[in-house]
């Protein structure tokens, strides 16, 4: 597995220790406790929902079923390059499912997962309201709209040959 | 007040970014920095046109106008060389203007902007933008001249509903929350924008923050709050940013914080961002979201404007709805009452999306019709084909089909056709689009989204999915479409919230409109928008094949046989109907049906 190396790495408490102090004497602060352990991690380790659990006195089953309620967060770290495919109402009607197939087939891989080399994690999204440039994804911070598949393979294979 | 100034906007709404906004940017940035050129470069929100993006603007110093669409790089140094350096504007690429005739002014001659008043027209992110446009007037005149009962009583002349989907009196809602007994309370602005293809709420936070924030102010005044929260989509980082923006420059200016303005009124925002989950846009449930639980939905009465959020009266309004406050206060309750129609007041604002021409976010005066809207305003259907339904209120809502295009745009009209306003999705779908596979796309949603709480809700919505993909591969039965509206009444009747008490409707709508079409599926085996896969069939028509063997290699499964410049046949016992040949042939000989 291409991401076991990302799972071994040792987690590291500080930045999270950090985080805490600010939240000190704040009430309702788990979600957003979480969503900034997301940040600095790239997604909510065990060890980081113990210190919560801890600071919150909130016992750790029950942020676990937070974290497993809202899609927002993620149990498992991700690859280099994270592709969100909008599967919206309009990117539906405008062929979203051809575009996931196309990168499900040239990738090898499902939706959720990541790709063996660590390369690549797809998810599928809600919207991402951009509707006008149906069908989109948006495989980091950028933006592609009016995908087929053949754009989609283009577009993946620029980010292979990068790296 | 003239800008001394010739002033380039540039459009960056999320939209405009997508479409490239930021190369247009640096290009523009490069040249006038290079070629020392006197001008102000500006940014501004959603301009509505999301079709012809990246959309940039020039005004003159004398307030004339001219928007450039599908502006490129390439195309910015053209009109830096022609319009700003010879004054000679490009009219063929100008797509509106009050001087010249754009190609896109018929977009906007049937809108009506109160809600979108200051978007595309103000940099998001100046205040000062925002105060010379009247900003922060109608909170002034509230703090001065009004009391709190005044203001709701305002609210209320004016008609105003609730723009989130349900439609309930603004004015009656502050009313209750007002008299709630406890000391403590809560404004709450719900900017959970979740229906999949609508983006209106995002575009007035990216181009407008600051009328939300006042809104939320005066409603907070009049509600009696100290506290309010702005619960906003976690997947919106650009109206996150922008709000940041906005709640710390009106701080600076006094219009939040304590004695706002040198009343005794004192008013603090705090954004809390949501984490993905469509079901906290139900009240209840993003009250338990901001309280850091699992967003689920409970049992009302008590309803949140008596027992809401930390147990203290709560009132909570959409995005839209604040951002028509500050104008009702302005202009007056009357004048806004006199738009719309008799229980529809003022205008609403939609997302046009799907397969029309020209999609974009428009505002319309209430009791418009879907044909002015689909037609006048959206220039129709894209590729000149057939319109056959317009979904709206997503995955609560229901597609209105083409026999009922005159329908007017109004909370009462719409109810009737089994779809609802909604929040203002407003999805176009053309002879391709398959009834039951957008029925299914909604149930896959919502069955995905129910919070699990009540059982018909998680248990029932995932039964009608297994039967609406059974439909849809072919696998449906005589009895299933019974089975499917006994199904959904009883989802309806047993839901505690409006995410269970709504999700049939897309079911439903479609079963009332397109009946045929769903036993077109389980009769026929055969899907008439040629959408479903397992239903088509493929193959190739000699006369078009070349022999060229693209398809024959692209095929996962070796179903495509042929000798090379000889036609190809497709063995259909091995074809798994995944399309892939279609794709890859170049002179259309793949016939599907």
């Amino acid at each position: 597995m291409g991401n076991s190396t990302l799972l071994k790495e040792k987690f590291n408490p500080e930045p999270l220790k950090e985080v805490l102090k600010e939240y000190e004497g704040e009430k309702g602060v788990l979600i957003p406790l979480l969503q900034k352990t997301q940040e600095l991690y790239g997604y909510v380790p065990p060890e980081a929902m113990e210190m919560i659990s801890e600071f919150t006195s909130i016992p750790v089953s029950q942020i676990y079923g937070v974290v497993t309620f809202y899609a927002q967060f993620r149990l498992k770290p991700v690859g280099k390059h994270l592709i969100r495919v909008c599967h919206g109402t309009a990117c539906h009607v405008s062929g979203a499912e051809k575009v996931t197939d196309a990168i499900v087939n040239f990738l090898n891989v499902e939706p959720g997962d990541t790709t063996e080399d660590g390369l690549f994690t797809l998810e599928t999204v809600a919207c991402l309201g951009c509707c006008s440039l149906a069908p989109v994804m948006m495989i980091d911070d950028e933006t592609y709209g009016r995908l087929d598949e053949k754009k989609v393979r283009k577009i993946l294979r620029q980010y292979k040959s990068k790296n | 007040m003239e800008t001394q100034k010739r002033k380039i906007v540039i459009g960056y709404g999320s939209c405009g970014i997508a479409a490239g906004a930021n190369k247009v940017y640096d290009k523009l940035r490069e040249i006038v920095d290079r070629e020392k050129i006197d001008v102000e470069i500006s940014e501004t929100g959603c301009i509505g046109m999301c079709f012809r993006e990246v959309l940039v603007e020039v005004r003159e110093p004398n307030g004339d106008s001219f928007i450039y669409g599908d502006v490129t790089p390439e195309r910015v140094e053209k009109i830096i060389e022609s319009h700003i350096k010879n004054n000679t504007p490009i009219d063929e690429w100008i797509v509106k203007s009050n001087k010249v005739e754009g190609s896109e002014n018929k977009f906007f001659s049937k809108q009506m902007r109160i809600v979108l008043r200051n978007c595309g027209e103000i940099n998001p992110e100046s205040i000062d933008d925002y105060i010379e446009r009247d900003g922060y007037k109608a909170l002034e005149k509230v703090l001065k001249e009004l009391s709190p009962e005044d203001v709701i009583d305002k609210i209320y002349k004016s008609g105003l509903r609730g723009r989130g989907g349900a439609g309930f009196p603004t004015g009656l809602k502050w009313k209750f929350t007002r008299q709630s007994p406890d000391p403590v309370k809560y404004m709450v602005c719900n900017a959970d924008e979740g229906d999949p293809g609508a983006f209106m709420d995002r575009s007035v936070l990216e181009g407008d923050p600051h009328s939300v924030l006042e809104g939320l102010t005066i409603a907070a005044y009049a509600i009696g709050a100290s506290t309010g929260y702005i619960y906003v989509r976690a997947e919106y980082p650009l109206a996150v940013k922008r709000l940041k923006i906005a709640i710390k420059q009106s701080h600076e200016r006094g219009f939040l914080g304590k004695n706002i303005l040198g009343s005794d009124f004192s008013f603090d925002i705090k954004i809390k961002e949501g984490a993905g989950a469509f079901v906290c846009g139900e009240e209840t449930a993003l009250i338990a979201s901001i309280e850091g639980k699992r967003g689920m939905p409970r049992l009302r009465p008590p309803f949140p404007s008596a027992k809401g959020l930390w147990g203290h009266p709560t009132c909570i309004n959409n995005v839209e709805t604040l951002a028509n406050i500050a104008w009702i206060i302005l202009n007056g309750e009357d004048t806004y009452a006199k738009i719309g129609t008799e229980k529809s007041k003022g205008t609403k604002v939609f997302a046009l999306a799907g397969k029309i021409k020209k999609g974009g976010l428009i505002e319309v005066p209430m009791g418009i019709t879907l044909r002015e809207v689909i037609y006048d305003i959206g220039g129709g259907i894209k590729g000149d084909r057939e319109f056959k339904a317009v979904q709206m209120g997503g995955p609560s809502g229901g597609c209105i089909p083409k026999s009922l295009i005159d329908t007017p745009v109004d909370y009462d009209s719409l109810t009737k056709t089994g779809a609802i306003m909604g929040s203002g999705g407003m999805v176009v779908m053309d002879e391709t689009t398959c009834m039951v596979d957008v029925a299914k796309f909604f149930l896959n949603f919502t069955q995905a989204e129910s919070c699990g709480k009540c059982t018909f809700c998680r248990v029932g919505t995932k039964r009608m999915l297994e039967i609406l993909t059974r439909i849809t591969e072919g696998e449906g039965k005589e009895g299933d479409i019974e089975l499917l509206e006994e199904l959904a009444e009883k989802i309806k009747k047993s839901s505690l919230c409006g995410l269970g008490q709504t999700a049939p409707n897309p079911v439903l709508t479609t079963i009332k409109y397109f009946r045929d079409e769903y036993e077109a599926h389980i009769k026929d085996k055969k899907c008439p928008a040629h959408k479903c896969k397992k239903l088509l069939t493929y193959t190739i028509i000699p006369d078009k094949c070349t022999g060229c063997t693209a398809c024959a290699k692209g095929c996962p499964v070796d179903a495509i046989s042929g000798e090379v410049k000889q036609v190809h046949v497709i063995d259909q016992d091995k074809c798994i109907k995944c399309g892939e040949c279609v794709t890859r042939c170049n002179f259309d000989a793949i016939k599907v049906e």
